[in-house]
């Protein structure tokens, strides 16, 4: 690892630090704006400011946007559910285990349609090509913009869902488009609630990777632009712009394997507080202690590899209500800089409790001297009880243990907390996620279909194929390591075939 | 009869405890529980019924879906299919049930008679005829006492039906309807052999619902309280810890409709330098510890998250995985003489003679 700039954009602060031979050199915090663009770029001219170079290896962007939009229901496209699989399945329909709140926003027309395959590659029933065209034109009278589609076993094989989105692209010029089998794995609810959460987020995610190319582009800086994956990966940001479910808790893994490098502890809880939310992770022999079932997103079930997190709506910018006593999960976000109080603003923030009480010297403290002391007591003993609730949820082991603050809004920890050890603050705490972006590497996946060959063979192919493709994305081929291996057999195709998933991760070269 | 209401907290519980019941296989019990929370919901609340209180005429619906469970995370589970089966046999045989039972209590068919007795409006029998989850027909405590194994019904939600009428034996019974069952896609609601209250009383794995019900409430309080699950149902459950450890290595491979393979182990904490190997067909068959068999079928072997307790699956095991695998004791039908040639380690084709870790 040699110069890299890491920048985390979460819902109130943007952070950038510059990296060079795995040391921070410098560190800078900017709020975010509500165009995000000037808020990285003034991230960015901050940090040359301070002395980091304009050539530098690659920049990496990590950002909560994504998983914010949903946790908040804010941002999201109403969009169109083509489910092809009937007659099977037809009891549990799309949506059917999403919370009704989040269902009733990204719900536009749902459709169930004959068609799919068998696992070994046999049509379930024909396409119900007819009901394709009916429910695309039906979405283009609905006016929606954003499709997912999901077909029964669409990972051996996608048809359906091609033959389906050639047909809503006819009928519906510049739809937005999400097939199941792009995201992956057997298991058709939880690929297809993956579906439509990408569906309902692909908006948001392009005009976003643009104001991050922009706004590297403005700064002069002329390196690789990365946006960082859940799996503390990255992915150029041309690709990812296209997948913004990848970029869930990209944010969290990013903090956690920040907070691991800075604290050089490899075992311990880790709490970020940010402006918007709190996550809670576990750090295990310096990775995020990764859920091993299948991971919710604001309350939906999806089957992506996740850091086993417990989020919950507090953070720096959270509002706090006075009659009757409330904090968060609402946030005044980016805005706390001109909202908050103490910053001049009209809104009562956690922020500006903490420095009523002295947690935190920020802004102009007279501000908030007026405020009823039991206002102040009560909503710090509010926000106490919802960390401690929340590290006492994710604590599984009943011995104490260290927790590592992190985050810009860390001084809303107690120093004192039931089950924890000690509570451990870190220098540049609150860069940790920018620091995770920044050390993030560039990973190799491959996924496909080998016949006639060993099983050991076949494995071996998929290694060198995804390591061929590190390579080709930035990884240095001496530094990579095999970081997943799966295998399916296919019965009843032609040969021996064996359908083999290989990942591998280095560092950027 | 003492019918007893289930609550929807119950049927919560249910799911999680037969999922470790499955020791693997019988699919995970999620998306049943989809469809008992959505009849729940609708106002449906299905009765568990006291074996010991049938009739000894009394006339009882065993049922189960059939195939891989890896097909069902695609062709997902409706309560309609099961209840078509259990109508068909009705049909053929010309007479209404009284009650429905499991075929298994491992995994999702513990939820399949409660979907089915939903749709029909009948009561669940508090027991199945294998006390976990088995791949195949004759590995059942009805077959290792003999009973008769036909008629079979089998439902296809593409009209497609199938009455086995007659099979000369548990293992024809298997084989006929496996081959109907891969036909249709390796996935089929079936209903089987109709059983007598008598029957059920005299050959039936009894209480196990109930059973299932308890270790599901054991992990949920576990959790709660930030205990070690896996502990709690070692405890709870008079279980037995073999092996603690992080997945190494996952092959499968599919003959038959059937998931075979094996699944390596390096060891953590108290096992660190150690390594376990598991073989599986669809559910967990035989444990070896450093390269001696430690634990085989009947004796449950299953697979835990060490973390939060969840069962894992032989479909969902991942290389990277952090779990611990426990034994818990066999039914002791399973553990006779003519029930090892059942379901002993005979019976899926490893060269060992059974030893109990609990003997």
């Amino acid at each position: 690892m040699k110069r890299r700039i890491g920048i985390d954009v979460g819902g109130t602060n943007t952070d950038a630090v510059y990296l060079e031979d795995a040391r921070v050199v410098h560190a800078v915090k900017t709020p975010t704006t509500r165009d995000v663009t000037s808020g990285v770029t003034d991230a960015l001219r901050r940090l040359l400011q301070a002395g980091a170079p304009v050539a530098v290896d690659a920049a990496m962007i990590g950002t909560t946007h994504f998983t914010n939009a949903v946790v908040q229901r804010r941002d999201l496209t109403r969009v169109a559910a083509i489910r092809i699989g009937l007659p099977s399945g037809a009891s549990l329909e799309p949506f059917v285990d999403w919370p009704e709140d989040l269902a009733a926003l990204v719900r536009g027309e749902v459709f169930m349609l004959e068609g799919g395959h068998e696992f070994d590659g046999r049509a379930l029933v024909p396409l119900d090509i007819a009901g394709v065209r009916a429910a695309a034109r039906r979405i283009r009278e609905a006016g929606l913009t954003s499709v997912g589609i999901a077909s029964v076993f669409s990972p051996l094989n996608a048809s359906c869902e091609l033959e389906a989105a050639r047909i809503v692209a006819e009928e519906c010029p510049g739809v937005a488009l999400t097939m199941s089998h792009q995201l992956g794995r057997i298991g058709l609810l939880e690929r297809e609630n993956a579906t439509l959460l990408n569906a309902a987020l692909v908006g948001l995610a392009r005009t976003t990777a643009q104001a991050f190319t922009d706004a590297l582009a403005a700064s002069g800086i002329r390196a690789p632009l990365y946006l960082t994956q859940n799996d503390g990966t990255v992915m150029l940001a041309s690709v990812a712009e296209a997948f913004p479910v990848y970029g869930f808790a990209s944010g969290p893994t990013n903090s956690m394997r920040g907070a691991a490098f800075l604290s050089k502890l490899t075992d311990a809880l880790v709490i970020d507080v940010g402006g918007t939310t709190t996550d809670i992770g576990s750090l295990r022999r310096g990775f995020p202690r990764e859920a091993n079932n299948v991971i919710e997103i604001g309350g939906v079930r999806t089957l992506f590899r996740m850091p086993d997190l417990l989020s919950i709506g507090l953070g720096g910018g959270s509002l706090v209500g006075r009659a009757p006593l409330s904090v968060g999960p609402r946030s005044v976000g980016y805005r706390l800089v001109e909202e908050g109080l103490v910053f001049g603003g009209e809104e009562l923030t956690a922020t500006d409790i903490a420095v009523a009480a002295g947690l935190i010297d920020l802004g102009d403290r007279r501000r908030v001297a007026s405020l009823p002391a039991e206002l102040v007591s009560g909503a710090v003993a509010r926000m106490h009880a919802m960390i401690d609730e929340a590290v006492d949820r994710m604590k599984t082991d009943a011995g104490d243990e260290p927790l590592i603050a992190v985050g810009g809004g860390c001084f809303l920890v107690p120093e004192r907390i039931n089950g924890i050890s000690e509570v451990i603050h870190v220098e540049h705490q609150a860069v940790a996620n920018a620091v995770g972006a920044a050390i993030a590497q560039v990973s190799g996946e491959i996924d496909r279909i080998f016949q006639d060959l060993s099983r050991d063979e076949a494995i071996a192919r998929a290694r060198q194929l995804a390591e061929a493709q590190a390579a080709s994305a930035g990884a240095d081929p001496r530094t990579l390591t095999t970081v997943e291996v799966e295998d399916l057999p296919l019965a009843y195709l032609p040969g021996n075939s064996l359908r083999v998933r290989v990942r591998v991760v280095g560092e950027i070269a | 009869m003492t019918l007893r209401p289930v609550s929807a907290a119950e049927i919560e519980s249910l799911a999680i405890g037969a999922w470790i019941l499955g020791t693997g296989g019988g699919g995970s019990p999620y998306l049943a529980l989809l469809n008992m929370r959505k009849l729940y919901r609708r106002g449906v609340v299905v009765s568990l019924l006291d074996p010991m209180d049938l009739a000894d005429d009394a006339r009882v619906a065993v049922v189960s879906n059939m195939g891989a469970p890896l097909v069902g995370q695609e062709r997902l589970t409706d309560p309609r299919t099961i209840a078509l089966a259990v109508r068909m046999m009705e049909e053929y045989r010309g007479c209404r049930f009284d009650a429905v039972m499991s075929l298994e209590i491992g995994g999702g068919n513990s939820l399949q008679p409660f979907m089915a007795a939903a749709v029909l409006g009948l009561p669940v029998v508090d027991a199945d005829c294998m006390g976990r989850a088995f791949p195949e027909a004759q590995m059942t405590s009805f077959a290792i006492h003999d009973l008769t194994m036909y008629p079979l019904t089998l439902a296809d939600v593409r009209d497609n039906a199938v009455v086995v009428a007659r099979a000369a034996s548990w293992k024809w019974m298997e084989r006929l309807s496996r081959k109907a069952c891969v036909e249709v896609g390796s996935i089929a609601s079936t209903c089987k052999a109709p059983r007598t209250g008598k029957e059920v009383k005299e050959c039936g794995i009894l209480y196990s619902t109930s059973k299932a019900i308890r270790l599901g409430e054991t992990v949920q309080s576990a959790r709660r309280q930030h205990r070690d699950a896996v502990q709690a149902v070692i405890e709870a459950e008079s279980g037995q810890l073999m092996f603690r450890g992080k997945i190494c290595d996952v092959a499968r491979r599919t003959t038959e409709g059937f998931l075979r393979g094996t699944a390596k182990l390096d060891g953590l904490d108290d096992f660190r330098g150690r390594s376990f190997e598991l073989a599986f067909q669809n559910e967990f068959a035989v444990g070896w510890l450093d390269g001696q068999p430690r634990v085989m079928t009947p004796d449950l072997i299953c697979v835990l998250d060490s973390v939060s307790g969840d069962a894992i699956g032989t479909e969902t095991l991942r290389y990277g995985q952090r779990v611990s695998v426990i034994a818990l004791p066999a039914p002791p039908v399973l553990l006779t003489p003519k029930g090892l040639e059942h379901v002993g380690p005979r019976a899926f084709g490893y060269d060992l003679e059974f030893r109990s870790v609990f003997a």
